[in-house]
């Protein structure tokens, strides 16, 4: 859990890439228009939110890139509330060969969104409201089962590793990826 | 071999990530989304009039913003459910009871919802009505003057979210408790919910000639939050349609405890049946107590009445005034189209919205095709009410609206963006991103059995970096988008005062004829008016001094008042003689410790003053209205209590001379 404060801090720091001049920015935009989502927002004062957490750890290059090939950065840099369940790259390389590189091809995406949607909950569920044998029901409309055994959060089975929280969310990492039961 | 590919996969996906971080830095840059023809489209040129009023709700300013489209500019805020310092509204003695309530003068809303008036399903132009989301009110406001006339408090209502939607010739407005309470106030614990907390839809009349309100009945309902509704309208006219949620009947943590049901419900009601019923006096005479404020033009005067009972019937005990159809997961939005025959339910923790048929619902009810019932109440089945599902349409869908090409406009809350979807085919036809998180959209005559189409608006809930920020609290917005295309096109970025909640377009020829200029001065029964300077005045009676003041160009009459003692009540009752278009006045006086007082043409407003100390207090006139008006002024000496200073007033008499102006 320290370490993964630690890079969740070093890659915060990482991140900061130094606010734009207000003036270089208006001259840029006065003649086309901003079409960046809430991902490209400039902020260097509030808190991360789920996806910066995401971005900032060095456990998570996986996810991170997954949720960019589904085009879901965007929707996860929105107000939320969110409660993410974040499969470390560990997690991901546990999965069979070749089922990350498959599932980020093009023609793969609402497969690939529709796993990433089955590990995102709408709504805030912090440490203290999980209770043994709870459902989420995830966006991809399928529920996940959380469960507690001497303190120790799991869902669906994959173990709770750390808990960080975001300013439009929380992010449960985790050390298995969440496959929804017809995908299974 | 396997960990080999893996391996390169994991690289690839390394370098991705790293360029999402490095695209995260990149200034916005000049882009192709929307090209030069967006600009011509929104000019309105100097001196020219937009095509479309867009009556938008301030949210928790209480107010209503009136904007051009397709220009975006803001023209009037009309207070509403909030007291108005600026035009003295809820401050001056006429308006103060606007804001009357069983718990007192109430002088702030959340005003969420506007329904504009409409003859046979199309907009009618005569009158705006809105909500009070937190202490149950529904306002209507003319069009002719752009002034709330009057407003109704909704007893046995725990919050008023589902309101004030409309029927297709304004039989009724509807008014659905967002939060079930126990009835009649009984002191119950919370976590009796289950067995005491209830639902009530109030079914509001509006008469036809004047638009006055009046609660013909309440429907009694399970309890759960009533979230927001659309009536039927052609074959559905009749019909009523609410979205619940909390079904799960949570009283604590909803955020979690009411989204644990895989549905919750549309709510189907035939309010014509339940017409019958009340006819044959099934009703229920309920004791409650709430108030109805009335604004009269003639006496500029607002009056209150305390009423003391509803008629309620209770829908378990007649069930077939009432329908469920399960809608997924806490349904927001529920829309139906214009043809009156798709109802739309948003389930807004959804990727999916269903969208029902009447027919098929006609059909279910007539074969008893349930799945069951909750509290009595039949709950048909989904699939037998079921047009057909809009599958992965975009996330956190809230809400849709229409235009006149059978196309449906969703807005997307959580993945921030409108989706246009065909109402028949179910295809998702577009998509365009927001900025950002848009709630509520707006198409003109969207809600309508005619939409004129032409333009979507989304309301957005969060602005971020989209405006020269000004701190933390940044301005609201509104962004319009050209649907004359098979694309949508995003053309203008406009601030909004207030939440901007829900919004509703009307064509500006339907309201610039009838909007009014002036007040006639002959038709003012305002009891204190002085209509001429000749009857201008200053009356004593006991603690209480009257003054009888005229306003033209460019004095006050009287302009100096003796006599006035510490602790009395002065009425200053102001009449603007102009009769002239845009030449309102203001009256203001040093140490009010309410407001000043805007005054239209012919008008007559009053402003309570209470000297505290003695001296001699400057007033003066605050709208700008003439090239004298700094001239436009005057004094009030203030006695000691008891003093015998004796009662004076003039305008124009130098010391010396006769006082009393006009005697």
């Amino acid at each position: 859990m320290k370490h993964l404060i630690l890079v969740l801090a070093m890659g915060l720091l990482a991140f900061s890439c130094g606010q734009q001049s207000a003036g270089t920015e208006s001259t840029a935009a006065s003649s086309a228009p901003a079409d960046g989502g809430q991902s490209t927002v400039q902020d260097d004062a509030s808190n991360p939110d789920v996806v910066h957490i995401a971005v900032n750890s060095k456990d998570h290059t996986t996810l991170v890139a997954a949720l960019k090939a589904a085009e879901y950065v965007d929707a996860l840099s929105n107000v939320g509330p969110f409660t993410v369940f974040a499969p470390t790259d560990a997690a991901f390389a546990k999965l069979p060969a070749g089922t990350v590189e498959n599932l980020v091809k093009p023609e793969n995406k609402e497969t690939l969104r529709n796993i990433l949607e089955y590990h995102v909950f709408v709504g805030v569920l912090t440490e203290k409201m999980v209770r043994d044998g709870m459902k989420l029901n995830q966006v991809n409309l399928e529920n996940v089962t959380l469960n507690v055994k001497d303190g120790k959060i799991t869902v669906n089975g994959a173990n709770v590793l750390g808990i960080a929280r975001g300013s439009n969310g929380i992010v449960y990492v985790i050390d298995g990826v969440l496959l929804p039961p017809d995908s299974k | 071999m396997k960990t080999n590919s893996l391996y390169r996969a994991l690289s690839v996906l390394v370098i991705l990530s790293s360029l999402i971080v490095w695209q995260g830095c990149k200034p916005k840059a000049p882009n192709t989304v929307i090209m030069g023809d967006a600009a011509s489209k929104v000019y309105v040129a100097p001196g020219q009039y937009d095509e479309f009023y867009n009556i938008v709700s301030g949210g928790f300013n209480g107010q209503i913003g009136v904007y051009g489209i397709p220009s975006g500019r803001l023209f009037k805020i009309l207070p509403v459910f909030s007291v108005f310092p600026e035009s003295g509204y809820g401050y001056s003695e006429e308006t103060k009871p606007m804001l009357n309530t069983s718990h007192g003068n109430v002088p702030w809303d959340d005003l969420h919802h506007i329904a504009l008036s409409t003859t046979k399903g199309e907009h009618d132009g005569r009158w705006i009505f809105a909500n009070a989301n937190n202490t149950p009110r529904v306002a209507r406001i003319s069009f002719k003057s752009f002034r709330t006339e009057e407003i109704l408090e909704i007893p046995n209502s725990g919050g008023n979210h589902s309101s004030p939607f409309i029927t297709e010739n304004t039989e009724y407005l509807v008014a659905g408790t967002r939060f079930s309470i126990p009835m009649g106030g009984k002191d119950v614990p919370i976590s009796s919910y289950k067995e005491n907390f209830k639902g009530s839809i109030s079914f509001i009349k509006v008469n036809p000639e004047s638009g006055r309100m009046n609660i013909e009945f309440q429907l009694r309902t399970p309890g759960f939050n009533y979230d927001l509704s659309r009536a039927g309208k052609g074959a559905s006219h009749g019909w009523f349609f609410f979205s619940c949620y909390n079904t799960e009947q949570a009283y604590t943590l909803l955020e979690v405890n009411a989204s644990q049901n895989d549905k919750d419900f549309i709510m189907a009601v035939n309010w014509k049946k339940a017409e019958e019923y009340l006819a044959q006096g099934k009703g229920r005479i309920e004791k409650v107590k709430y108030a109805h404020n009335i604004y009269d033009d003639k006496t500029h005067t607002a009056t209150t009445t305390m009423k003391n009972e509803v008629t309620v019937l209770d829908v378990t005990e007649f069930p077939d005034i009432v329908y469920f159809i399960p809608c997924p997961k806490s349904p927001h939005g529920c829309d139906v189209d214009p043809t009156g025959e798709y109802i739309v339910g948003s389930g807004k923790l959804a990727a999916m919205m269903p969208v029902f048929s009447f027919t098929k619902m006609q059909n279910a009810i007539a074969a008893k095709d349930y799945e069951g019932d909750f509290n009595g109440i039949p709950v048909i089945k989904y699939e037998s009410a079921l047009h057909g599902e809009v599958r992965k349409a975009g996330l956190g869908p809230l809400h849709t609206e229409f235009d006149n090409k059978g196309n449906a406009y969703t807005s997307m809350f959580v993945s921030s963006e409108i989706v246009k979807w065909n109402v028949k085919t179910l295809e998702v036809l577009d998509r365009v991103p927001t900025y950002y998180s848009i709630g509520h959209l707006s198409v003109p005559g969207g809600p309508t059995s005619k939409p004129h189409g032409k333009y979507v608006i989304a309301y957005n809930k969060i602005t971020k970096d989209r405006y020269l920020p000004t701190g933390p609290e940044l301005t609201q917005s509104a962004q319009l988008y050209d649907i004359s295309g098979d694309k949508m096109q995003l053309l203008l970025d406009f601030p909004t005062v207030g939440e901007p909640h829900y919004a509703e377009s009307i064509p500006a020829s339907l309201i610039t004829p009838n909007s009014i200029k002036i007040y006639k001065i002959e038709e003012n029964e305002h009891p204190y008016a002085a209509k001429g300077e000749g009857m201008a005045r200053v009356e004593r009676k006991g603690n209480e001094v009257h003054v009888y003041m005229t306003a033209i160009r460019s004095h006050l009459t009287p302009d100096n008042i003796e006599g006035v003692r510490v602790g009395d009540d002065v009425f200053f009752h102001v009449t603007n003689l102009e009769q002239d278009w845009d030449v309102p006045h203001g009256f203001a006086i040093r140490g009010a410790t309410n407001a000043e007082i805007l005054i239209m043409p012919g008008e007559t407003q009053t402003l309570k003053y209470k000297p505290l100390a003695t001296g001699i207090i400057p007033f003066y006139c605050t709208d700008f209205c003439s090239a004298l008006h700094q001239e436009m002024s005057g004094y009030m000496r203030v006695s000691p209590a008891g003093s015998n200073t004796p009662l004076k007033f003039s305008t124009g008499v130098i010391e010396g001379e006769a006082s009393g102006a006009g005697h």
